[in-house]
């Protein structure tokens, strides 16, 4: 006789490992799970407390170069190679895995001035105060070679910049004007110039490459053509603009590092007003480069720190600092948007997290989820002026709180000024002009 | 003659800016201008004259510097000599009646007498030159490149503009998930990769050395041939829709071998029945489409069921014989019910093997549809039985109406009492719905019998082969109530109205149904009924005998709206119609006549009364007040007192501290502030607010967000796995930018988003001619 028997299916309850977890059954009937609002809240208040007690950025130094770093430059095939230029005119190419430099070649006499590597990665160009542009291979010279460069082109003037096309061999140099050079030939099969102004650095578009941004030392930005050899439109702003990036995402964005502390972001169709002011640093806005993912931008600084701006934000999300780090003078965001890498004066490039407290390294399905949900609480309750504090709240060297605080002063008197000026002049009389129209002083075409 | 003059200046000023053609031309024409110039002198001249009269010396003065200037061209003269006026000053030869300063000049003399044809030519082009416009002055260079840049300017914002709804797509992407486009990885034979590697030091060349030696492949091809071929054979997207093929294909069937197992598996005897009739009944339909559209086909299909039916007979399957039935033959000594499912089974066998005898005529007057009834085992097979007369199509759907009938049929045999009870039962039974269909087939069927007139005498068969087949079968429902109404007929008859019944119905049907056999009976029986029913109507209507028909129906809906009414009750009711008539034809004469304003007023009253009732318990304005009071109370601080019960007197169970002690140890509350809301008589203002809790709460609305509801939405939803399903709540925390360490993210391109992009390299279109950009620049220049 068959005797029926209770039976269960053991997929249901059957964990396949001892490793995971056991299966327990939910039951998700609202009433048992009260309090939703203040648990989440108590939650999201816990997990932005855990990010800034894990917010450890810094991950290495890199030592070697005997003067300041002046620029830097990536690969764009290897995520581990970083090239550098420096004060004494040496270059060094180093491997971020290993942390080591590979490669060091003394390519000018002078300052390196600008390091950029051609779009398939073989080779890479410099310019110097020797006024010249020489082209080096990538890989290291071969058994009893000499370390010399494929080609050395020698210039009228100094260089003072210099960027490589995104997909064809062409590369393009600025100092009195900005020069377009075929890869195979000695002269420049294009010259443009807009005014006579020394112009520190020129920069291609990266999705339409034939577009140029440069900025000189007569407070302009200038856009050119290289199809039709022709500058496009020029914007001159209150101070000097030390360099410009693109957005690599948004073909019509770019941002442009000022020397009056602030970055603005532009859509280079109206460039009448700033798309974004980005404000929070106390000094001079040396570099700036974007996010492989085109939502933030890394902006280094004269007062010895690095922030990170989301585009679309006006103040810096993390602000990057160490002791020993001096005017930070050129910076990247890697190509996997993980890592920051900025060289400084004092002869250092260092390598930074992009999300401070971020954990590197293969992450569990279940340490992801609970990231991927942590993240959700913070944005959520973000607004939460406990939160937000928490969020907000950094250490910052004294020089740069001190001059946060004066320049605050500084910035509240002329808000109070204008304001009593309006209030005692005839209404119209005085104009109102917003934050981002203040700063740009004439659009030329 | 000045102001020509100048204007003969200008021109030859302007002729200079012309090239140098232009400046032969107007060089060698200049003569003929100046002729056309003096042409028009003679005219101006009488005016002048007219005009000066006094002074004839000047104007003679006037005339000879004309003459003199005239004559510095000897064409001139021959022009002169043209002249048809009548004039003193001028003679053919030129000679003035004056004759004053006229001399011969050796050139007049030389000049040939004959014009020169080429002249005119000249002359027109001359024309032309004039008529055409000068040129104008080219900008100057700054201008020109501002002009350049501006048009270049827009044509690359133009350009730019494709890539605005990428962008504004990536901004509102959910998610982003970066390298946007996954890469391929580049497979690249081993060989191809060291091809270009060489053995340069001392080491390698001597390792390299040993492999030539020792002959190992090292720029040989490491894949052979065949290798290769497979490689090259499918290409990927071949293989991966062929994959996806083969992938589809086997889940179908592994859910079709799933979905057979399943319902295999299920053991419910009333699923399989089920199943089994929808079957038959799918059948059936398709016999039915097969019947009407091939008859040949449809024979085919009924041979085939006769053979089944055969095979039935031949098999012994539902004989005593199988396990079933054998455990149950044990059984049936003790159990009531596995004897009865014996019997069943014996009976289903019985219906299975009988054999069919082809219908007479004769067999179908007698008893047609007891016999259609009795053959009718399952509802395969039904459509071969129920084949009758000349439309053997004519196919009962539902075997449970068969069987009623059947029982029917049995319990009429019964003696009379049982026969009642049974259609008691039945009555009781049956739906609404089926009684109102009931009484429809007894308005119809009256007037089949007005139609039918006198003639009842024909037989029900005959009119059962003119009706159709549903109202057979409802007439098959009926005859168990038709019966009992029969029977109160009788009592009816007997009790109260006898006479008057059998005036009528000698009036009415000639042969009253009693006489015949029962089975032909049933109709007239029914109709005898209805009969019944006028009579009743008419009686009770006897005072007012224009009664509406409307009322007769809806006496005879009231009748429906009675479900179940017990038998004995529907007598009564019979008898008490008149009642009913009368208390509702006022009714129907009111509404039959209303004014329009009346029952708008009535109407109002009504939804005023309605709301009344619906909201009669609720007092709104005397909560609120109520509440208010009582938070009013509550915000009032309390007093404090301090009295410690037996301290300085007595204490203990039930005895309290007396009130002068009281007194001096309560301390009073001071007096609050006045409440906000103490002159707002309809408001309630909270004065509570929790310090602590407002630490934690957001002050102003974040940007984003328009209304406080719209954050507060957001807030109170929640996004864990506490309170969400595990897919929810994934759905809900995906993270809004994902990258992948290790992969490089290139820009986008464009052509990675669909755009075409610009086909020509930037290198080539820089190394075309810039002039061929200035000119194309000067076009686009003239379009603005």
């Amino acid at each position: 006789m068959k005797v029926k028997m209770l039976s269960r299916n053991p997929d249901n309850y059957v964990r396949e490992t001892k490793l995971d977890l056991q299966r327990v059954p939910r039951n998700y009937d609202p009433t048992l799970h009260p309090f939703e609002v203040p648990r989440e809240y108590v939650r999201a208040l816990n997990a932005t407390k855990l990010e800034r007690v894990f917010a450890k950025p810094f991950l290495a130094s890199l030592d070697g170069h005997r003067d300041g770093v002046n620029c830097l430059a990536k690969h764009p095939k290897s995520l581990a190679t970083v090239l550098s230029g420096a004060c004494d005119g040496e270059v060094r190419i180093w491997n971020l895995t290993k942390r080591n430099c590979i490669r060091t070649i003394q390519a000018h006499e002078g300052f390196v001035r600008g390091i950029c590597t051609r779009f398939c990665g073989s080779s890479f160009f410099t310019v110097g105060d020797d006024k010249t542009v020489k082209q080096w291979k990538m890989d290291g010279p071969g058994f009893g070679e000499e370390e010399e460069p494929l080609h050395t082109i020698l210039g009228k003037t100094v260089y003072t910049g210099i960027d490589h096309h995104w997909k064809e061999g062409i590369f393009a140099t600025c100092g009195q004007q900005v020069d377009i050079w075929d890869e195979q030939k000695t002269s420049p099969i294009c010259s443009m110039t807009w005014g006579f102004d020394s112009i520190s650095s020129v920069k291609f578009n990266p999705i339409e490459t034939f577009l140029l941004g440069s900025c000189a030392s007569d407070r302009n930005i200038v856009l050119y053509d290289m199809r039709q050899a022709t500058p496009l439109k020029k914007v001159i702003l209150d101070m000097r603009t030390n360099t410009i990036c693109w957005n690599p995402m948004e073909a019509f964005i770019f941002t442009a590092a000022n020397e009056d502390y602030n970055l603005y972001t532009f859509d280079m169709r109206a460039l009448d007003t700033p798309v974004m002011v980005h404000m929070d640093h106390v000094s001079a806005v040396l570099d700036v480069d974007y996010s492989p993912t085109g939502k933030e931008f890394v902006s280094a600084s004269f007062d010895k720190s690095i922030r990170i701006f989301p585009v679309d934000k006006s103040r810096s999300r993390e602000v990057y600092h160490t002791k020993r780090m001096q005017h930070v003078i050129c910076v990247k965001w890697t190509s996997d948007s993980k890592y920051i890498m900025c060289g400084s004066d004092e002869m250092n490039i260092r390598l930074w997290k992009a999300n401070a407290s971020e954990k590197l390294g293969v992450l569990t399905s279940r340490e992801k989820t609970a990231k991927d949900y942590n993240q959700k609480l913070k944005e959520k309750f973000q607004y939460h002026p406990h939160i937000k504090r928490i969020a907000r709240h950094r250490h910052l060297p004294k020089s740069i709180y001190s001059q946060i605080q004066e320049q605050r002063i500084m910035k509240e008197a002329r808000r109070r000024k204008e304001v009593n000026r309006l209030k005692h002049s005839k209404p119209g009389s005085v104009p109102i002009v917003s934050e981002k129209k203040k700063h740009v002083v004439a659009v030329v075409k | 003659m000045v102001q020509d003059l100048q204007a003969l200046d200008s021109h030859r000023k302007e002729f200079k800016n012309e090239s140098w053609w232009g400046i032969r031309a107007a060089k060698s024409l200049l003569a003929p201008r100046e002729q056309e110039e003096l042409e028009d002198l003679p005219n101006d001249y009488p005016s002048s004259t007219s005009e000066d009269e006094g002074d004839s010396g000047g104007e003679r003065k006037h005339q000879k510097l004309l003459e003199a200037i005239s004559s510095l061209d000897g064409k001139n003269r021959r022009k002169l000599a043209e002249r048809s006026e009548a004039s003193l000053k001028v003679s053919e030869f030129t000679v003035s009646s004056k004759g004053s300063g006229e001399r011969l000049v050796l050139s007049d003399l030389l000049e040939p007498v004959k014009t020169s044809s080429s002249l005119a030519t000249v002359k027109k082009q001359l024309n032309r030159v004039i008529s055409k416009k000068t040129v104008e002055l080219p900008l100057n260079k700054e201008e020109v490149e501002r002009i350049h840049r501006e048009v270049a300017f827009n044509k690359t914002s133009q350009a730019l503009s494709k890539w605005d709804p990428i962008v504004q797509k990536n901004r509102q992407a959910e998610q982003l998930v970066f390298p946007l486009i996954k890469e391929q990885s580049a497979f690249a034979p081993m060989e191809h990769v060291l091809n270009a590697w060489k053995a340069r030091t001392p080491l390698e060349q001597e390792i390299f050395n040993l492999l030539c030696k020792n002959k190992q492949p090292v720029t040989d091809p490491l894949l052979t041939p065949v290798e290769k071929a497979s490689l090259k054979a499918m290409s990927l997207e071949m293989a991966k829709m062929r994959r996806a093929e083969l992938q589809r294909a086997r889940t179908l069937q592994s859910y079709y071998e799933a979905r057979a197992r399943r319902e295999k598996k299920i053991k419910s005897k009333k699923y399989h029945r089920v199943l089994k009739k929808g079957k038959a009944k799918n059948s059936l339909k398709e016999f039915e489409k097969l019947r009407k559209t091939n008859p040949a086909a449809a024979l085919e299909e009924l041979e085939k069921l006769e053979k089944a039916r055969m095979m039935e007979r031949m098999s012994l399957k539902h004989q005593n014989s199988g396990k079933w039935a054998k455990s149950k033959a044990v059984m049936a000594k003790y159990d009531l019910e596995a004897r009865q499912a014996m019997q069943d089974q014996l009976a289903r066998n019985k219906e299975l093997t009988q054999k069919v005898q082809v219908a007479s005529e004769s067999e179908e007057e007698e008893g047609g549809e007891e016999e259609v009834d009795l053959l009718v085992p399952d509802a395969v097979n039904e459509a071969h039985m129920t084949a009758d007369g000349p439309n053997p199509w004519m196919v009962r759907n539902h075997s449970d109406d068969a069987k009623e009938a059947e029982i029917q049929k049995d319990s009429e045999q019964l003696p009379e009492p049982m026969a009642n009870e049974a259609s008691e039962s039945e009555e009781e039974e049956r739906p609404v719905a089926e009684e109102e269909i009931l009484l429809k087939e007894f308005k119809e069927s009256q007037l089949l019998r007005k139609m039918s007139g006198l003639n009842q005498d024909t037989k029900p068969v005959g009119r059962q082969e003119t009706e159709d087949s549903s109202t057979q079968e409802v007439l098959s429902k009926l005859r168990g109530l038709s019966q009992k109404l029969n029977k109160d007929n009788h009592q009816c008859r007997k009790q109260n109205m006898g006479s008057v019944r059998t005036v009528l119905s000698t009036q009415r049907e000639g042969p009253a149904g009693e006489e015949e056999e029962p089975l032909l009976l049933q109709r007239p029986e029914r109709a005898q009924t209805l009969e019944e029913l006028k009579e009743l109507s008419k009686e009770g209507c006897f005072q007012n005998e224009e009664l509406p028909r409307p009322a007769l129906e809806g006496q005879q809906v009231e009748r429906n709206n009675q479900p179940s009414a017990p038998k004995k009750k529907r007598k009564e009711q019979m008898i008490d119609l008149q009642n009913i008539l009368t208390t509702k034809s006022p009714s129907m004469k009111s509404s039959a006549v209303p004014t329009i304003e009346e029952l708008e007023d009535e109407q109002e009253r009504k939804q005023k009364q309605m709301i009344k009732e619906a909201f009669a318990g609720d007092d709104v304005i005397r909560d609120f007040l109520k509440e208010k009071r009582e938070t009013v109370e509550a915000s009032k601080p309390n007093d404090v007192d301090l009295t410690l019960p037996g301290w300085g007197e007595w204490g203990g169970v039930g005895l309290k501290p007396s009130a002068k002690k009281r007194r001096r140890f309560l301390i009073k509350a001071p007096e609050g502030p006045p409440r906000k809301d103490k002159n707002l008589p309809n408001v309630i203002i909270n004065e509570k607010r929790n310090i602590h809790a407002a630490a934690h709460q957001v002050r102003v609305l974040p940007y984003p967000f328009t209304h406080h509801q719209q954050f507060e939405r957001t807030i109170q939803t929640p996004i864990g796995s506490t309170w969400n399903t595990q897919r929810a709540s994934q759905k809900l925390t995906t993270p809004k930018v994902v990258t992948k360490p290790g992969h490089i993210i290139k820009p986008i391109k464009a052509e990675d988003v669909g755009y075409r992009s610009s086909s020509r390299s930037d290198l080539s279109v820089i190394q075309r001619n810039p002039k061929q950009l200035s000119i194309h620049h000067k076009k686009q220049l003239k379009k603005n």
